[in-house]
């Protein structure tokens, strides 16, 4: 199942990119596993989301808790909490 | 009338408040503006966004007040990239038949954008950069529209 991953903010500094395809194995069902599975991979990802506290997501542009499920998504953003206006 | 506006031109207000006013209806506008802050310094704003995402995220906002009050247009026109203090980051307009529903949607539209729109701000001071964090006040000011 591939997935194209988005960062934005310092999440995106952090990992030291904007936006990246992953394929994580069938266990990988929600944000949290997805979030947890990535910070496994290796150190720079760990380091970048570390805080999972100040960590929202999107799955296919909409915002979702850290248990929404992934089934099916195409696309999944990690950010900071927003500060517009 | 929805009109939402994500980019990196400088906010013409003249052009936008004779949009706003030129909606069926319209007997009242409220606008609200806001400002890049020389606070602390600061010398530079950059907005980052969610391309898509963000214009989806405003276009709720709007509907949900024209819904709310009835209005005849809901505007919101949002800069991104660099800015400098002085500059204009987010302009609102809600034009409704009388004063009262234009004012609460006013703000309601900058009190939903500010925690519903995936925008974030990184403010620099000479050579040092930084995110900005979310406030909490904000989320309460958000919620407010919530309960009543």
């Amino acid at each position: 199942m591939a997935i194209e991953m988005l960062y934005f903010a310092w999440v995106r500094e952090r990992m030291g990119c904007a936006q990246e395809i992953v394929s994580p194995p069938p266990t990988v069902t929600t944000v949290a596993a997805l979030v947890d599975w990535l910070a496994a991979r290796d150190a720079t990802s760990a380091d970048a989301l570390a805080d999972r506290a100040r960590l929202r997501a999107a799955v296919d542009q909409d915002f979702v808790a850290m248990d929404a499920g992934i089934a099916g998504a195409r696309e999944v953003a990690l950010f900071p909490p927003v500060t517009g206006g | 009338m929805i009109r939402i506006v994500v980019g990196r031109d400088p906010i013409d207000i003249g052009a936008e408040m004779t949009l706003a006013e030129g909606a069926a209806g319209a007997g009242a506008v409220a606008t609200f503006t806001g400002l890049v802050r020389a606070d602390d310094s600061v010398g530079m704003l950059e907005l980052e966004h969610y391309p898509g995402a963000t214009e989806a995220a405003l276009t709720r906002v709007a509907e949900g007040a024209v819904a709310r009050w009835s209005l005849g247009a809901a505007t919101i026109v949002h800069r991104v990239g660099p800015m400098t203090p002085g500059e204009r980051i987010v302009f609102v307009a809600a034009a409704a038949p009388h004063r009262a529903a234009a004012l609460e949607a006013c703000a309601y539209l900058i009190d939903r954008l500010k925690t519903d729109a995936p925008f974030w701000k990184r403010e620099t001071r000479g050579t040092d950069a930084r995110w900005v964090e979310a406030r909490d006040t904000d989320t309460a000011a958000a919620e407010r529209w919530e309960r009543h």
